[in-house]
């Protein structure tokens, strides 16, 4: 079985397309942030894989043809961002200051618990662009010596419960106007908590895309002096 | 061909900002450098964002289908997270709600500062 599918690609292509579609029509159909299309879909393929017995460095040699997409995906957000910019114009120094303070404690805290419970190097790494979106996330965490897979994982988590708690964070932190709220589902909870943002205002989800990828790029930008 | 003609400025901004990751000695990655290159395109209007809306869009929404296959490679780093499975959560847990707070209220600083000056 290894051997016949490990001479196609299209195999792990057709599988992730297959989980993934599952995924989103188990979201749809439950209406639960909690099951995201990313996790729920990961987990039938590691359930197929056990069942079958098929290696999962064969899936995943198959599922590189993917991975070629990720930068052109990254550098397209221009897009919306430059469309946002036109619309948040007057806000923007406010909008930049929230993020870029989010982003430093972010990256601070992390370090600071990492060093206090004695983190190993590479999971420390792993874990420091947390609340970024994953396209910008896995390529530093790699480049600096840490895990795609933990990265990608723990962002996830983190989306989820930035938009499953956020509602409740805006009332405990009173962020009662769109843009600040937008600012914190952004800068914390990336693509995940701007799809939550989006739901609640128009407003809230552009301020929110805004925010997700000016704080991947200051992440990138300041990310070296942390590791 | 309005669709091949956008790939090709979209995909020709990628390899400038790999070209530049490659050049320029500094750790960003080659995608920070093409989104900000396309950003200011935009901004200065070398390129029309009616042009390259729609297969932008396309890649944007395709993204989340590429973290899956790292995500299933956890079956064989599992045991990292679990030997830290706590200092995990607890660190988890604590930044997203400390960056939310501390970035949405700093904004909301900003914005009242604003309006009490047009005052």
């Amino acid at each position: 079985m290894n051997e016949i599918l490990s001479q196609t690609s299209l195999f792990a292509i057709f599988l992730t397309l297959c989980a993934f579609e599952l995924g989103r029509w188990l979201q749809k159909k439950t209406k639960l942030s909690v099951l995201n299309p990313i996790l729920t879909s990961a987990i039938m393929i590691i359930v197929f894989l056990l069942i079958t017995g098929v290696d999962n460095s064969v899936y995943q040699e198959g599922a590189k043809t993917f991975s070629w997409m990720l930068t052109p995906a990254t550098v397209c957000l221009a897009v919306p961002l430059y469309e946002e910019v036109q619309i948040l114009k007057k806000n923007i120094p406010a909008i930049i200051a929230g993020v870029a303070a989010g982003t430093v404690s972010s990256l601070g805290f992390i370090a600071l618990m990492s060093w206090l419970m004695e983190l190993d190097h590479s999971l420390y790494v792993s874990l420091l662009p947390k609340s970024i979106t994953s396209a910008m996330a896995v390529v530093l965490s790699e480049q600096m010596g840490g895990l795609a897979s933990i990265t990608t994982m723990i962002i996830v988590v983190t989306g989820i419960l930035g938009s499953v708690l956020g509602p409740i964070f805006c009332k405990i932190f009173r962020l009662n106007d769109d843009i600040s709220a937008g600012v914190a589902y952004g800068t914390s909870a990336h693509v995940i908590g701007t799809s939550k943002a989006a739901q609640i205002s128009e407003l809230m989800g552009a301020v929110s895309s805004l925010s997700l990828v000016v704080a991947g790029i200051l992440t990138a930008l300041i990310f070296p002096l942390f590791v | 061909m309005e669709f091949i003609f956008s790939i090709a400025i979209l995909l020709g901004f990628t390899f400038l900002g790999e070209l530049l990751h490659v050049l320029l000695p500094l750790p960003i990655p080659a995608a920070i450098y093409g989104l900000l290159l396309l950003f200011l395109a935009l901004n200065f209007k070398l390129v029309s964002v009616k042009k390259v809306k729609k297969t932008a869009g396309f890649f944007i929404s395709i993204m989340s289908i590429l973290f899956v296959a790292p995500v299933v490679n956890l079956m064989d780093s599992w045991q990292i997270v679990a030997d830290n499975i706590i200092q995990i959560i607890v660190i988890v847990v604590l930044s997203t709600i400390i960056v939310f707070a501390i970035s949405g209220n700093v904004t909301k600083l900003m914005l009242k500062g604003k309006e009490s000056k047009n005052e």
